[in-house]
């Protein structure tokens, strides 16, 4: 077993043992933050499977806010099990990416101009979700109906533990997936495409099935998030679950973590979650506004002075101090 | 059935908002088709301005002309500040990262306003008259932002086309490198640039003054719509844009009549997002390198 | 006039130019050729600024331009004529040419600019008011050149002028590249087209892989062996 293996192993019996840890009555707290971590680097590392290879997604909210409010809908309405929700929403929010991603392909919009174009979709299902208010609930959201005192069929607990291993699981399963992408020929695939879409296309790549086909997984796997998101709070609102602010906050984070390695969203994640939080209870009820204004500052200065992320800028610090040769990305 | 006089009436409304609408899609497009960065927190921008307004008008008692001028001034001096404070540094830099420097940027922007003002709606009273025409009625309020938006853009046509300034900045947007070679600076015309764009956005914030109310998210409410005209029209393409905004209000407009106000901005959104499916270059196509 | 002494620059990890020194004199005209990728197109872009040399020195008129914008070397007195023109396609050709007046002393000058311009270029007069897009290539080329000439440069850097033009074209161009060297402007041509070059130049260079391998006056180099070099290669 390698240095690394070992390293991982630790590390992981580690986070299966955090909720054991005696804290005093800490648990629950520290429980909240880590879940909302674990939860927000999987949604990090679905959205990284786009960014990684150029399709900077900043309307990911949209994927999110489709999977929450479907699980949450049809359980509130129609009775129906989180667990076949979740499939629904995941089906659903994998039809509404084809149906986007294949024109956006087709025409070869990139870039700056494919950014804004999601970041018109994201805004686009956000104002529909307030203006069917009827039904979702507009601006106030809507709660997912208790199942009483905790139900694996409602995927509803009384105990946060329960969550935690389920989103821990949940983020592992991430970890693999992206670990399989980045192992595999749609890897190279679409950093062909990435460096350029002709030449890539005249060697035989089919551009638009893997990019289509890429968009649908990210999408596929952002809705499940949502929908984890969603059980969990127990509450879903168009402006936390979609549009412009959610869309950014995932790909901040990731960019900051490192948006080519595995950990990378991850990192950024617990970072961003971390400051928000440290914000949040340092001003506390004084001075409204000024949290989100400072860390809304610091994310300008980070991206503007760290441009390769955390993850980038630590490897190209050592890498000037150990010059060798190219290896493998981690 | 609908009255053919309330159509008509939404019909003429529509165009008088989209005259606005398209002062915002022009400024933002002026900026990328030159400096080829999205500044995602424009219309955060013309928030500030609209701030500016209220507090010169309903605080200080300014006439809102005088108030208007300064929110142009206001505006230039903010565009020039976003490029070099949050642009310059992020020049050359991957479209991932410049996105977020805008977006980080709209953060701040709208938490600042907040922490300042809170989230009260702001709102400068005015009591301008109301015409009627053949049983339509068309408030000053809507009139006098639609004529200045138009001459404003007359205005822009003709900088653009008859001044030295105007002329390199449309040749800047055409080939960055060669301009170069005519020893023009890219910074100069990039910073000519940051401050029309922002000029715009400061009369913008003027003439939605007199209509809207504002508040610290009101760059949620205009944003998206902005940046759906934009991309409808084509990124980079001033006339797309030009009559995007038009088509765009006219269905809100007349959208918002014939069922209600939230399903007009519904209807927009789909006809967007069909748009997207059939041309996502929008309709007159995006500029191409 | 302008020298450049051992400059090494490429793009990024790939080196174009490896110590390349060049002289040329005031009222000289000079040639340099060699087979594609020889760096040619790249030896411009540095003494024009557009790239930034890793090592060496680019001297003009006695004063070192090494690693200065574009902008300022303009405005020192070097002007480029881009591979394929590079024209601004939507302006017309007026605007193209005032575009090419924008340094302030340019600007000052610019009535006697265009009256010599449309001297050289009478075709270009005629043609004022149209867009630069729709121009045939030889009138592009010639705006390209008179658009060079309204910055009121001394030396003018001229890469590959001939691309793209029909074979009397380029006889005339050539023509009217003589004409304007004998209007007092030095000139840096980089060329393909070798045996009509050098009937136009008094130097010439040979440029290959990214090192200079002969130099020597036009007339001498007129031979067979100099000529399938320039093309094909050592």
């Amino acid at each position: 077993m390698t240095v690394r293996r070992g390293l991982a192993l630790v590390f992981l019996v580690a986070l299966a043992a955090v909720p054991l840890v005696p804290m005093g009555g800490m648990h629950a707290y520290v429980l909240h933050v880590l879940i909302q971590i674990l939860v927000w680097s999987f949604i990090g590392s679905a959205w990284s499977l786009m960014g990684r290879f150029g399709l900077v997604s900043l309307g990911h909210g949209a994927f999110l806010g489709l999977g929450a409010y479907t699980s949450t809908l049809l359980w509130n309405v129609y009775g129906i099990t989180p667990w076949l929700g979740a499939v629904v929403a995941m089906a659903l929010a994998g039809a509404f990416a084809v149906v986007v991603a294949y024109p956006v392909s087709r025409f070869r919009v990139v870039g700056h101009y494919f950014g804004l174009v999601t970041l018109a979709v994201g805004e686009v299902v956000r104002l529909l979700i307030i203006a069917e208010r009827d039904w979702t609930g507009g601006s106030l959201g809507l709660t997912v109906r208790p199942a009483g005192d905790g139900s694996l069929l409602a995927l509803q607990f009384a105990d946060k533990r329960v969550f935690y291993y389920g989103v821990l699981a949940l983020w592992l399963g991430g970890l693999w997936i992206w670990d399989r992408i980045d192992r595999s020929m749609v890897r190279s695939a679409m950093e062909a495409i990435g460096e350029d879409e002709t030449a890539a296309a005249s060697v035989g790549i089919h551009v638009t099935r893997f990019k289509v086909g890429i968009t649908v997984l990210s999408a596929v796997l952002t809705a499940l998030g949502g929908v984890a998101y969603a059980q969990y709070i127990t509450y879903v609102n168009p402006d936390t679950l979609a549009g412009i602010g959610v869309s950014l906050r995932i790909v901040f984070a990731v960019v900051l973590g490192g948006m080519y390695s595995l950990l990378g969203p991850a990192v950024g994640t617990a970072l961003t979650i971390a400051l928000a939080e440290y914000l949040r209870i340092f001003f506390g009820l004084r001075l409204i506004g000024m949290a989100e204004t400072i860390y809304g500052l610091l994310l300008m200065i980070f991206i503007i002075f760290l441009p390769a992320g955390i993850y980038g800028s630590l490897r190209d610090a050592v890498r000037r101090r150990h010059p060798r040769p190219v290896a493998a990305a981690a | 059935m609908i009255d053919p006089i309330f159509l008509l009436e939404a019909a003429i409304n529509g165009i008088l908002l989209g005259g606005v609408l398209a002062l915002l899609a022009l400024g933002l497009n002026l900026i990328f088709g030159v400096i080829d960065i999205v500044w995602i927190a424009y219309v955060d921008l013309v928030m500030l301005c609209m701030y500016a307004v209220y507090f010169l008008v309903t605080v200080h008692g300014w006439p809102l002309a005088l108030a208007g001028l300064v929110s142009v001034g206001a505006g230039a001096l903010l565009g020039l500040a976003v490029h070099l404070l949050v642009i310059t540094p992020i020049l050359g830099t991957p479209p991932v990262n410049q996105l977020l420097a805008t977006g980080g940027l709209l953060f701040f922007l709208q938490s600042f306003a907040t922490f300042l003002w809170s989230t009260d709606h702001k709102s400068v009273r005015l009591s301008l008259p109301s015409y009627e025409m053949a049983g339509i009625f068309l408030p000053a309020t809507r009139l006098i932002p639609f004529a200045i938006s138009i001459l404003a853009m007359l205005g822009l046509y003709l900088f653009l086309t008859r001044t030295y300034m105007g002329t390199a900045i449309r040749a800047v947007s055409q080939d960055r490198e060669a301009m170069s070679l005519m020893g023009a600076s890219p910074q100069r015309v990039y910073l000519m640039t940051s401050a029309v764009g922002g000029a715009m956005a400061g009369l913008a914030a003027t003439l939605l003054s007199m209509q809207y109310s504002v508040h610290p998210f009101f760059g949620a409410q205009f944003g998206p719509l902005t940046f759906m005209i934009c991309v409808l029209g084509g990124l980079g393409n001033m006339v797309g844009a030009f009559v995007a905004s038009f088509v765009m209000s006219e269905i809100i407009s007349v959208g918002g009549v014939i069922m209600s106000t939230e399903m007009g901005y519904v209807i927009a959104f789909v006809v967007f997002i069909v748009m997207m499916f059939v041309r996502p270059a929008g309709i007159l196509g995006a500029r191409r390198e | 006039m302008l020298e450049l002494r051992a400059v090494t620059a490429g793009y990024g990890q790939f080196t174009a130019l490896w110590d390349v020194s060049l002289r040329v004199d005031a009222g000289e005209a000079v040639a340099v050729v060699g087979p594609n990728g020889a760096g040619k197109t790249t030896l411009m872009r540095v003494i024009s600024g557009l790239v930034r040399p890793r090592a060496g020195d680019l001297v003009f008129e006695g004063v070192s331009l090494t690693g200065r914008p574009p902008h300022e070397i303009v405005a020192h007195g070097i002007a480029h004529v881009p591979e394929g023109r590079r024209l601004f396609p939507a302006l017309t050709v007026a605007e193209n040419l005032k575009m090419g007046a924008f340094l302030p002393a340019a600007r000052r000058a610019f009535a006697a600019s265009l009256e010599r311009v449309f001297g050289l270029f009478p075709v270009l007069a005629e043609r004022r008011t149209q867009r630069a897009g729709s121009l045939s290539g030889g009138e592009q080329q010639m705006l390209a050149v008179g658009r060079a000439l309204m910055s009121q440069p001394r030396l003018i850097l001229l890469d590959e002028p001939s691309m793209g033009l029909a074979p009397v074209m380029v006889l005339r161009l050539f023509d009217l590249i003589r004409r304007v060297r004998e209007e007092g402007y030095t000139i840096l041509v980089v060329e393909q087209n070798v045996r009509q070059v050098l009937k136009l130049v008094d130097r010439a260079y040979l440029l290959e892989v990214g090192r200079i391998k002969i130099e020597g006056r036009a007339d001498a180099l007129g031979d067979q062996d100099f000529v399938r070099k320039a093309y094909v290669g050592l």
